[in-house]
């Protein structure tokens, strides 16, 4: 019946994808929802409060504050040099990242799925937008530990800066891929599987303990000899403990534990983005 | 004249998997991998039973969809119509890739756009303004695109004097009229629109179906329209699919699809009705009988046997006759016309009705029956009986390509230009 030539059709809908698809070209093509999701997601935190975008800058603030308490002044950890304030302040601030990254994009299918089940766009769009949005967010936060950096300077503590602080927004941008990859592989087991949401929880409060937020790496495993390696092969351990360097230089760059993370960090992202793939299809069937 | 295919599904089949997720899913997870990664067939698809809601099944597995193949013109409006889990919104949801189909494809040479249940991308916090940007870059507009239409969608939405508050202070139809005033210009090739004319009130359907239409004859562009409004559905599309049970039972002219749709199921022409109470405390109809050979000379000849307990004073009976649309056709009663109807007291007796040269098109037609005395009805039987007014000696039903409006046939028309 129909004998224009069959290759002609603008696309195929078929039961599979492709093994392996990242289509760049249609994510670009719906770069302005990208941009206003991203909006949405900072607008929407602070409408209808009175402190408005100050919320983000109060997290962070206190939990240093009680992580000196408790980790310094109580169990007595030793930051060296550098004010045991600040140094928990860099930690958790980078960390902040990581962990806003993971909550949001872990349960990407399960928060979206009414959208989701009416009308298609490339869905890695939500979790990308949860990513760039956060990293926006990070932007705030840092900006206080600035505050602080420089408050301690001029009161005369010795701070300094290290020079490889110019790869620090590398280091953020592997951190926001190591948080959406995770993220993505996790949102896709938890379409069917809901225990996986049960993990993220307090998987996220364990990890913290391993990834060197409230002390320097060294200090684990001069201590803790036998548990040492945990935090070593931990990938989030080398990026907060670097980025610490770079802000503070306080503790040691380990270029084997950072090719080690860059590793990681990619083999997890495209495992996530090709399991994330195959989930996109059928997902709404079992969420 | 070669034909302009946009869009063409081929097997397409859907299958789901019944009850809950749990260890059983997981085992049958396995079992799949399992086949898979030794390269066979996937163990679950051989199974699955027709998916028919109401009987009860033994296999886990149903078909939502089963071997589905249509093809779609540029420019037509194609009505897809069933019941209840015929598999209307899978189909649409596998043609908008919200999901994908379990085997078959579907090929397209346009961009397709969906409009399933709207106002689903909005966000409460945001104004209508703001929601008007997000749900038209969700529905796959840029940016650029909706800034230069903004003025439109709002005098479309007729939203203006609440465009910049939070759209959760909107009424649930100013959510609905902003959303489908964002959807209506969006410019796809293909426009799936799923039952979104269900919600706002009369203005505003009229309004939808109108910018739909222009969408459609206009711009020429595609439209697939899913809706249990059948006036909204035969105003609209030109072809039909009628789906049934997740097959397609048939496809083609709207009106003949509709006609089908309309048949409730039976396949055969239901003449007689047989009352099941056996007990007889009110009064009631025992039969009715409808003459099938009368029908085919164009005379409806219908004998109804009553029974009850008491004396009824004056027994009568109504009949009203319905299009395939639901729409009433027209309807007596023994005291509308009453020549010859004698009236008497009786416990059981006969009503017999009589109307020579229906003036009714070729078509099928459900009739129902008011039993009641002089002062009220005792019971209706609604759509008890149906028949089919087959293309018959009718004078003018033959010449091509008359479309004719309503059901009745007139026989005496005159048109003068003077």
């Amino acid at each position: 019946m129909d004998s224009k030539s069959t290759n002609d059709w603008l696309f195929e809908i078929t039961p599979k994808n492709k093994f392996f698809s990242l289509n760049l070209k249609e994510i670009w093509q719906y770069r302005d929802l990208l941009m206003l999701f991203v909006k949405r997601d900072i607008v929407t935190v602070y409408k209808q409060t009175v402190l408005g975008p100050l919320w983000y800058l109060i997290q962070p603030l206190f939990t240093s504050i009680t992580f000196t308490i408790i980790f310094n002044n109580v169990a007595g950890i030793n930051t060296g040099s550098v004010p045991p304030f600040l140094f928990n302040l860099a930690g958790i601030t980078v960390w902040n990242y990581f962990t806003a990254c993971l909550n949001g994009t872990s349960d990407t299918f399960k928060a979206n799925a009414s959208i989701f089940g009416k009308v298609y766009f490339p869905r890695i769009i939500t979790p990308l937008s949860v990513v760039i949005s956060n990293l926006i967010k990070f932007g705030i936060q840092f900006l206080i530990f600035v505050f602080f950096y420089l408050l301690y300077y001029f009161q005369g503590a010795s701070l300094s800066l290290n020079g490889l602080i110019v790869f620090f927004p590398f280091l953020i941008l592997i951190m926001g891929i190591l948080g959406l990859g995770l993220g993505m592989l996790i949102s896709s087991m938890v379409t069917k599987y809901r225990d996986f949401s049960n993990l993220v929880g307090f998987g996220i409060q364990l990890l913290m303990y391993l990834s060197a937020v409230m002390y320097p790496m060294e200090l684990i495993k001069q201590k803790l000899p036998q548990f040492g390696w945990i935090v070593a092969y931990n990938p989030l351990a080398y990026i907060i403990e670097t980025s610490r360097f770079m802000l503070l230089e306080v503790g040691s760059v380990s270029t084997l534990g950072l090719l080690y993370t860059f590793f990681v960090t990619l083999t997890l992202f495209f495992i996530g983005l090709l399991i994330f793939n195959r989930t996109e299809k059928n997902f709404i069937d079992t969420v | 004249m070669e034909k302009d295919i946009i869009l063409k599904a081929t097997n397409i089949s859907k299958q789901y998997r019944l009850g809950q997720v749990g260890t059983g899913t997981l085992s049958h997870d396995i079992n799949r991998w399992w086949h898979k990664i030794r390269g066979k067939e996937d163990p679950y698809l051989k199974i699955g039973e027709v998916n028919d809601r109401s009987i009860k099944g033994t296999s886990d597995y149903v078909w939502a969809l089963q071997d589905i193949n249509f093809e779609v013109e540029r420019g037509e409006v194609l009505g897809i119509i069933g019941k209840n889990g015929a598999g209307k919104s899978t189909l649409l949801k596998i043609l908008s890739k919200v999901t994908a189909p379990t085997t078959g494809s579907i090929k397209s040479r346009g961009r397709i756009a969906s409009l399933l249940e709207v106002g689903t991308g909005f966000n409460g916090e945001m104004t209508g303004r703001e929601n008007i940007y997000l749900n038209g870059a969700i529905l796959g507009m840029t940016k650029k695109e909706i800034s230069s239409k903004l003025d439109e969608i709002i005098e479309f939405s007729g939203c203006e004097r609440y465009i910049d508050t939070p759209v959760k202070r909107y009424s649930s139809g100013m959510t609905v009229r902003l959303a489908f005033a964002v959807a209506a210009f969006l410019e796809p090739e293909i426009l799936v629109v799923d039952e979104v004319l269900a919600v706002g009130d009369a203005e505003f359907q009229k309004k939808a179906i109108g910018k739909m239409q222009d969408i459609s004859k206009g711009e020429g562009r595609t439209v697939l329209f899913v809706s249990h409004n059948m006036d909204a559905v035969r105003q609209l599309c030109t072809k039909g699919i009628l789906l049934e049970h997740g097959k397609v039972k048939h496809k083609g002219n709207i009106d003949t699809v509709l006609n089908l749709y309309n048949l409730k199921n039976d396949t055969y022409s239901k003449t007689l009705f047989v009352s099941k109470n056996i007990e007889v405390i009110k009064p009631q109809l025992k039969s009715v009988y409808l003459d099938e050979n009368e029908i085919s000379l164009n005379n409806l000849v219908l004998e109804a046997d009553f029974i009850s307990s008491n004396e009824i004073n004056n027994p009568a009976l109504g009949i009203v006759i319905y299009n395939y649309l639901n729409n009433p056709v027209f309807g007596t009663n023994s005291r509308i016309h009453n020549n010859g109807y004698i009236e008497k007291k009786c416990k059981e007796g006969k009503i017999k009705l009589t109307i020579k040269d229906l003036p009714l098109l070729p078509g099928h037609y459900f009739v129902s029956l008011f039993f009641g005395d002089s002062i009220v009805d005792f019971e209706k039987y609604e759509e008890i009986l149906k028949f089919e007014i087959k293309n018959n000696n009718t004078t003018f039903i033959n010449v091509p390509d008359v479309r004719f409006i309503g059901s009745t046939k007139l026989n005496n028309v005159e048109w003068n230009l003077i």
